[in-house]
């Protein structure tokens, strides 16, 4: 499971640095390591990027894991190195770079927009599998989430856009139903197709979603 | 109020109606002209919901002219941009203005339309909404509240004959019977072998089935239809029969083989009516009727 990242396009980064002359950067040694998103080549990368603008990088570090407390002690470690910075570019998840915020008084800039947290199918081929919805139906749709998986979120079956297995959206990506369908069918356990799914509960954990584990 | 529309669909009749699109704009001049050409010879008329996900003129708004011309209106509601309860407040102003009969869609998906950023609504699904018009009948709303003033509505869905593969879209078809359509009318089909084929399996309901005709107005429109369009397979006899016309004919073809199809489908009493999508060319609507022997 990794979170999903994508490197903003440079004129983003660019003009959110507007007025910041000197700039940390921070990669993440995980997630976006694995996606070829902040780890310490693309940091590398982005620093000569920002040079060439007329940056100038005072320092930059790839944290083991950025959206872990332990960040503190990066942050510490680096101190001088970010009170000589105007501002933090992170090359993490959004979970990071809200981490660091917390640890820095410098303000912190997104270098890359969060898309969803993926699993790896194939070496380098993310999938977005869980919406986080709260309300878990897998059991009865055969381990495949359709409000994940359908583009609609349907959840009482295909809509009429389906076509020999794919999806009206992109024909390059399979329809949600039709796996459900094929995998209920292989279990003889179509009958769960059949079962109404009522209107789903979107308030099952109210916004901003917190628990607490005693 | 019953419906007159649920009135003719019980009448043993065989039932036409057709559809017409709001503008993209406030120029109703056009979608006006076809519901004037439209409502005294079909039983009844759809109004399309942001067809294709483009913004246009509403649905509801279509539907009340009809009503103010005299016509029976089809209010078709998608799922895809509103949630559940300006679904259920809209269901509650067609029900005051004798809007009596609606189509429960899913709806297009965002992507193909022209607001290409929008959020997809999708609160709830064409079932769902069905159960809704339901249980709004009962005097009851979705949050478990009465209401003052029920509503009442002949209410229908979609279904997919050709589509691949069929059967989950005939296990969704029998849970929208379940949920509460009372008719179906279905995505264009030219096939009328396989057609009849899905009959004998929905013969067995207490559902209307109106079969969908897309009138062809080229070969060209034809292969690309069967090309790209989800649960649409127009056979090769008849792309070739349209493109054995020379190019200004073809429309012609086009309404022929519509109308012959309308008259197959009645001779052989092989479902309870046809809706006919003309698709922008709406002024031929009584040209195929006529080639079909209305």
């Amino acid at each position: 499971m990794k979170s999903i990242t994508r490197q903003k396009p440079f004129e983003e980064i660019k003009q959110q640095l507007d007025g910041f002359d000197r700039v940390f950067i921070i990669g993440c040694g995980t997630c976006t390591t694995m996606t070829k998103t902040g780890g310490i080549e693309q940091v590398l990368e982005m620093k000569s990027q920002l040079q060439e603008i007329d940056k100038l990088v005072s320092g930059w570090t790839v944290i083991p894991i950025a959206c872990d407390e332990m960040s503190e002690v990066a942050m510490k470690e680096n101190d001088r190195a970010i009170q000589n910075s105007n501002c933090a570019l992170i090359m993490s998840c959004a979970l990071g770079v809200h981490r660091i915020s917390t640890y820095i008084d410098r303000p912190v800039i997104p270098a890359l927009d969060t898309l969803f947290i993926g699993v790896e199918d194939t070496p380098g081929y993310f999938r977005e599998v869980c919406a986080q919805c709260g309300q878990c139906i897998i059991g009865e749709t055969a381990g495949i989430c359709p409000i994940t998986a359908c583009h609609k979120g349907l959840v009482n079956g295909p809509c009429g856009g389906t076509n020999n297995g794919k999806c009206e959206v992109d024909k390059e990506k399979d329809c949600a139903w039709t796996l459900i369908y094929e995998r209920l069918k292989a279990q003889k356990r179509l009958d769960l197709m059949r079962k109404y799914q009522p209107p789903h509960n979107f308030q099952a954990s109210p916004r901003p979603r917190t628990v607490k584990i005693s | 109020m019953v419906s007159s529309f649920k009135e003719v669909l019980n009448s043993g009749k065989f039932v036409i109606t057709s559809e017409v699109a709001p503008p993209k704009g406030t120029n109703l001049e056009k979608t006006l002209h076809h519901i004037e050409l439209l409502k005294d010879k079909v039983d009844a008329i759809n109004v399309t919901d942001h067809q294709s996900s483009v913004m246009r003129f509403p649905s509801i708004g279509g539907c009340l002219a009809i009503k103010e011309m005299g016509g029976e209106p089809i209010l078709q509601m998608t799922c895809r941009d509103r949630n559940r309860l300006a679904l259920q407040a809209e269901l509650l102003l067609a029900s005051t203005r004798g809007i009596n009969n609606v189509l429960c869609l899913t709806g297009d998906a965002i992507p193909v339309g022209d607001h290409k950023e929008a959020k997809g609504v999708f609160d709830l699904d064409s079932l769902q909404l069905l159960k809704t018009v339901r249980l709004m009948e009962s005097g009851q709303d979705l949050g478990g509240n009465d209401l003052d003033g029920a509503v009442e509505f002949c209410a229908g869905a979609t279904v997919t004959p050709e589509a691949q593969p069929l059967e989950p879209q005939i296990i969704k078809f029998e849970k929208k019977i379940e949920a509460g359509a009372e008719f179906f009318q279905t995505q264009g089909i030219y096939d009328l072998d396989n057609f009849t084929k899905f009959m004998e399996h929905a013969r067995q309901f207490p559902v209307k089935i109106l079969a969908g005709i897309i009138l062809l107005s080229s070969a060209r429109m034809a292969k690309f239809m069967t090309a790209n369009v989800p649960g649409i397979f127009v056979p090769q006899s008849i792309i070739d029969e349209l493109a054995a016309m020379p190019k200004e004919e073809m429309l012609n073809k086009g309404i022929e083989i519509a109308g012959r199809m309308i008259a197959a489908l009645k001779k052989g009493s092989i479902c309870d009516g046809v809706h006919i999508m003309a698709i922008g060319k709406e002024e031929v609507v009584p040209d195929i009727l006529a080639a079909a022997g209305f």
